[in-house]
């Protein structure tokens, strides 16, 4: 009940700017301060498993985007018709069916990625950003908010994500995006001359380390201390 | 009353209905461009056997359709190495036949052509299909003229873990398998063995591949498929090798 007089007290007020301050900072928080990876720690799983190469970092970046924003939305406008008792599992139905469509897509029209995420696409039900986003905010949200407020959220959570690909393919591959920067850096110095890569960076645990290391990074710059 | 049981069952059982109509209408519309991709995908497994990935990687789907109908024919034959007429081996679904007792599979066999000569064989492809540490394993190994020499090998998997068991899709490690033989002295069927541990220097041994770290039993799974899928073919391998036998007399 007081989340409805709250947004009652709220609709008599002026409209509120497309993007006005408190909007922004909806977008921009979980970019660096709030970040769901490195703050949160939330959707480690999906962070260490996909992030080998930058590829298919990046479809599953775009995936997690549409999921988050599109679950948010869908949840926001049906907040108040949603039984309080079987809230999970009404969230967990939309998220799943948001899933099986990214899948389905993907399977028609880009069948390597597929391939390749197969498992991980599923897997973005169970992202804990996901249900963690609708939880914490889509439930007492509008839903323009709710979707800004997801976007901020996956793309926090894609940056990081596609950061630590950058590292593990160019270690790990000698290569971005597929193209073989180690192999043309070694040819500027001379037929002899072979930049090694790392295989530890196409474990996991490179992931793990690149991880690390930007955590440690961003909590030296931010003075973040968890409490 | 948002909060009464019929209010519940109502709720759920109407979100129910419309999550279903999109899923479904979704797999309709969907499905025929995934059963294209599918088959564009096999074709792209079976000439990953005998041309480089990155070639097969700078066509377009029509370019491996149309060098796909150009270049390959496929055959069926049974245990006995005997052709079944009237199936196309395209169509035969190895993962479903895999089910059933080896003497009542169909075994598709898909042959190279040499650009420009279509009646000279450069090479046979054979399906591979068998279990790793998680699910599924599967592939495609080509057989040079001689019938023993392996002149490629591309394998997939359902879910082999990242990283470790699920690098069989890298091309490294399939091009070690390159040159191998499948036969050994006395004419016995041994395949390759992928070995444990990584980093030894196998070039001298005819029947053994450097394995792959932490994936012992994924690099065991493909080499009980090579064993049992090469053993299946086994007869039909045996009689291409001794009709050139003689044909070289």
């Amino acid at each position: 009940m007081s989340t409805e007089t709250l947004e009652k007290a709220i609709e008599n007020k002026p409209a509120e700017p497309l993007f006005s301050k408190r909007r922004k900072k909806l977008v921009t928080d979980p970019l660096i301060d709030d970040n769901p990876i490195t703050i949160q720690v939330l959707g480690i799983c999906s962070a260490l498993a996909v992030t080998t190469q930058m590829k298919p970092t990046l479809v599953m970046a775009i995936s997690v985007i549409f999921v988050v924003a599109m679950s948010n939305f869908v949840i926001s406008l049906m907040r108040n018709t949603i039984p309080s008792r079987v809230r999970i599992i009404v969230q967990l139905a939309v998220v799943a069916t948001l899933v099986t469509l990214v899948s389905e897509v993907l399977k028609a029209f880009a069948y390597d990625m597929y391939k390749e995420l197969s498992v991980f696409i599923g897997l973005i039900i169970t992202n804990c950003i996901v249900m963690g986003r609708l939880e914490a905010f889509a439930l007492g949200n509008k839903p323009y908010d709710s979707v800004l407020d997801g976007l901020g959220s996956a793309l926090g959570y894609s940056w990081i994500i596609l950061t630590v690909a950058f590292f593990r393919e160019l270690w790990g591959s000698g290569s971005v995006f597929g193209i073989p920067v180690f192999d043309y850096v070694s040819s500027l110095f001379g037929p002899d001359f072979k930049l090694a890569t790392n295989g530890l960076m196409v474990t996991p645990v490179g992931a793990f380390i690149i991880l690390g290391l930007i955590v440690w990074v961003q909590r030296t710059k931010t003075g973040y201390v968890e409490h | 009353m948002q909060q009464s049981n019929t209010y519940i069952i109502v709720f759920s059982v109407v979100l129910t209905i419309i999550l279903g109509l999109l899923l479904s209408g979704t797999s309709q519309v969907l499905g025929p461009l995934q059963q294209e991709a599918i088959a564009l995908d096999k074709k792209k497994q079976i000439l990953g056997a005998v041309i480089s990935a990155s070639e097969i990687e700078a066509m377009t789907p029509q370019q491996v359709n149309d060098f796909y109908a150009n270049r390959i024919s496929a055959t069926v034959v049974d245990l006995s190495g005997k052709e079944i007429s009237g199936i196309e081996a395209e169509k035969v679904e190895i993962a479903k036949d895999y089910k059933r007792p080896a003497d009542q599979r169909q075994y598709p066999v898909f042959m190279f052509h040499a650009e420009g000569n279509p009646e000279a064989v450069e090479s046979y492809i054979f399906p591979l299909y068998g279990a790793g540490l998680w699910d599924a394993i599967w592939g495609y190994i080509a057989l040079e003229t001689d019938m023993n020499t392996i002149g490629g090998i591309t394998l997939a998997h359902a879910s082999e873990t990242p990283g470790l068991g699920a690098r069989i899709t890298e091309g490294e490690v399939q091009s070690r398998y390159v040159g191998k033989k499948i036969f050994d002295e006395s004419g016995a069927l041994v395949a390759v063995q992928m070995q444990k541990g990584e980093g030894k220097d196998y070039s001298a041994d005819a029947h053994k591949v450097d394995g792959m770290s932490g994936a012992t039993i994924t690099g065991n799974g493909v080499n009980n498929m090579l064993k049992a899928y090469l053993g299946h073919y086994e007869a039909y391998i045996k009689s291409k090798s001794s009709n050139q036998a003689v044909a070289g007399l």
